[in-house]
């Protein structure tokens, strides 16, 4: 219930300790503004986390092959080994179960690229349809290669927008054709990659295409899959490191490579990388949590300390109200009142400081790690929640001493 | 309306103990004006304090309008002394930073009566005291006469059945203290039951009563011839 008498009593109070006030209010809105930031940039860490293996699917699951490091059944180490079409039917076969999208990949590195007179160096993967989702791209423009483009070997290419940008200035390159170390590809897609400029400068051709335009025969440089994810993440986890394992185990049997071999076989698992990174933003956050609530604890040991004060002073006046009929209760809700005031009033004014910096520099800061450092309606929430306890727990203890003191005592303080 | 029986209050101060009320026996009728006399030490303001419900007995039997007062916790000692007592102290006890009107309001605010009322019955009272034109002043605007009366308008104002008044002259010059005596006889004429300590034969004197205490022991308690206030003006 409002009562305005408690509330002028509350400012005036307040007027008469002007300086301690400013003072405990300034601990608590620093405390509340440097939670509130730290929370901001943890938040901005995990969008920059995520934007980073936004770059290929989570799930995403990639085979190289190298040079075998040891010895293995008479062969000898520093053999290179070759994938072929035939290791990415087998295991496509054998994993069918766990699956869910699956592409062999030709790659021309840095190939030659022409449209009229603009020209420049681009990565031109032979790839299958399913590319498209496990390299996380949208088709903006046109579409992706599809099956027919496979079987028939066609001649057609869908290349990033900032190919488009380089090549075409502005031209729309639907149908029209560039020239890959002099063979003719029609442009049927344009493709943008949340992965940047970067993902963007490549171009999709079939794999059959790559392989037969550019001495492929049979061979592919690596083989990409998504696996099925179940509703839990970490079972997510575990069934991908499983079957990292089992694919590294076979193809190493298949090439006869040494089991311990590091260098012949590389499997590279995104969701266990993500789990690792992901993990390391939760123990990040945790810290800027700690941090910050310690930051609030001082604060809060400051509006305790000041209360006491306050108590110390007005115990006359809490005598005076108690032989006039004050019961406890009201001692305690006057005191309780006014430290949660204090607090909630500083610690709002650091919320919406901390608030509005964040939103004045959050669009300015430019680094691949940290984006969009912002709070959402939830924390803010729960930082106000935390104000609301800190302000009680502050004024507890003062106000337990209030409602303590006998009347006849309070009346003799001088 | 008061009966005290066999009161003992001690104060223990480290291994020291000094027993200041030694067995009093003492009633109070309605309506009655008494004065509490002796010298300091005498234990006359413990006695005042423990039938205001500020402090509490060693022993003996303590009994308020038929209640009796012992062992109460402190929100029901509250509730008994904002319904049965006003209090009137030697150095008023006003809260400085509320206006007059405001503080005379106070007791009322501990009823639950609403702002409205309270500020129409802190009115009444305050004009009653002859203060209307200071209703809106602060304590500190007043003089020392002045504040005595926003103090006794404050104790009439939750209608006690017992005011109790801690030496109410004892930081006024003696006109003043007249004026404030005068006011007091009258708040009695009118029925309420006085209880007042003082160590001024003169103003005790002013009052029907004198109850003369010494070591914690009542050693005289007799009724005077009451002196009416006006007649030292």
């Amino acid at each position: 219930m409002f009562d305005i008498e408690r509330w002028q009593e509350i400012f005036e109070t307040l007027r008469k300790n002007k300086l301690q006030t400013f003072l405990t209010g300034l601990s608590v809105a620093s405390g509340i503004f440097i939670l509130v930031i730290l929370l901001g940039f943890s938040s901005g860490i995990q969008n920059g986390v995520k934007s980073q293996f936004e770059r290929d699917a989570t799930n995403k699951i990639s085979i190289w092959a190298g040079r075998t490091t040891k010895g293995y059944k008479g062969l000898n180490p520093g053999r290179r080994i070759q994938l072929k079409n035939q290791d990415f039917n087998k295991l496509s076969n054998d994993y069918a179960d766990f699956l869910e999208y699956e592409s062999a990949n030709y790659m021309i590195w840095r190939a030659l690229v022409n449209y009229g007179k603009e020209s420049n160096n681009y990565r031109v993967w032979g790839s299958l349809p399913d590319y498209q989702f496990i390299e996380n791209s949208d088709i903006g423009e046109g579409r992706f290669i599809n099956e027919s483009d496979l079987n028939n070997s066609s001649k057609v290419a869908v290349i990033g927008n900032k190919i488009k940008q380089d090549l075409f200035k502005g031209e729309d390159p639907i149908g029209k054709h560039v020239s890959i170390y002099g063979i003719n590809f029609k442009v049927i897609g344009v493709y943008y990659d949340p992965g940047g400029e970067d993902e963007e400068s490549q171009i999709y051709i079939p794999l059959t295409t790559a392989q037969k335009s550019f001495n492929g025969a049979d061979r592919i440089n690596n083989m990409s899959y998504t696996v099925k994810m179940p509703q839990n993440f970490d079972k997510g986890v575990e069934l991908s490191q499983n079957i990292t394992l089992a694919i590294e185990d076979q193809l190493k049997q298949m090439h006869t490579v040494a089991p311990n071999d590091i260098g012949a076989i590389r499997v590279n698992n995104n969701l266990e990388e993500a789990q690792k990174i992901f993990s390391l933003v939760d123990v990040i956050k945790l810290i800027f949590w700690f941090v910050g609530i310690g930051t609030i604890i001082a604060g809060v040991v400051g509006v305790g300390n000041i209360m006491l004060i306050i108590v110390k002073e007005r115990t006359k006046e809490i005598g005076i109200r108690k032989a006039l009929g004050a019961v406890p209760l009201s001692i305690v809700g006057m005191i309780l009142q006014e430290a949660i005031f204090v607090t909630m009033f500083s610690g709002m004014f650091g919320l919406i400081l901390g608030l509005g910096l964040l939103e004045v520099i959050g669009p300015l800061v430019k680094n691949d790690f940290i984006k969009y450092p912002q709070v959402d309606f939830n924390t803010a929430l729960t930082t106000v929640f935390i104000l609301v306890i800190a302000g009680a727990f502050a004024g507890f203890f003062p106000a337990y001493r209030a409602a303590k003191i006998k009347p006849i005592v309070a009346l003799r303080d001088e | 309306m008061i009966q005290i029986k066999d009161l003992h209050k001690s104060y223990h101060m480290g291994s020291n103990s000094l027993h200041v009320l030694k067995g009093i026996n003492f009633n109070v009728k309605e309506g009655e004006m008494v004065s509490i006399m002796g010298s300091s030490g005498s234990g006359k303001s413990t006695l005042l304090n423990i039938i205001g419900i500020l402090d509490e007995a060693d022993s003996g039997s303590y009994v308020l309008d038929g209640v009796p007062i012992k062992n109460l916790n402190e929100k029901v000692a509250a509730n008994y002394r904002n319904k049965f007592l006003g209090f009137i102290f030697q150095s008023f006890n006003l809260i400085n930073y509320k206006s007059a009107l405001d503080n005379v309001a106070m007791p009322l605010y501990y009823q639950g009566i609403k702002r409205k009322e309270r500020i129409e019955k802190a009115e009444y009272y305050l004009e009653k005291v002859g203060l209307t034109p200071w209703l809106n002043h602060l304590p500190s605007e007043l003089s020392g006469g002045q504040k005595q009366r926003v103090a006794i308008a404050r104790a009439l104002a939750s209608n006690p059945k017992v005011l109790l008044a801690d030496e109410p002259t004892g930081a006024l010059d003696s006109k003043t203290s007249q004026e404030v005596m005068e006011l007091i006889q009258g708040i009695n004429d009118e029925g309420k039951t006085i209880l007042m300590v003082t160590h001024e034969h003169d103003i005790a004197q002013m009052t029907k009563r004198i109850v003369h205490l010494k070591d914690g022991v009542i050693i005289d308690d007799s009724p005077v011839q009451q002196v009416r206030a006006s007649v030292y003006v």
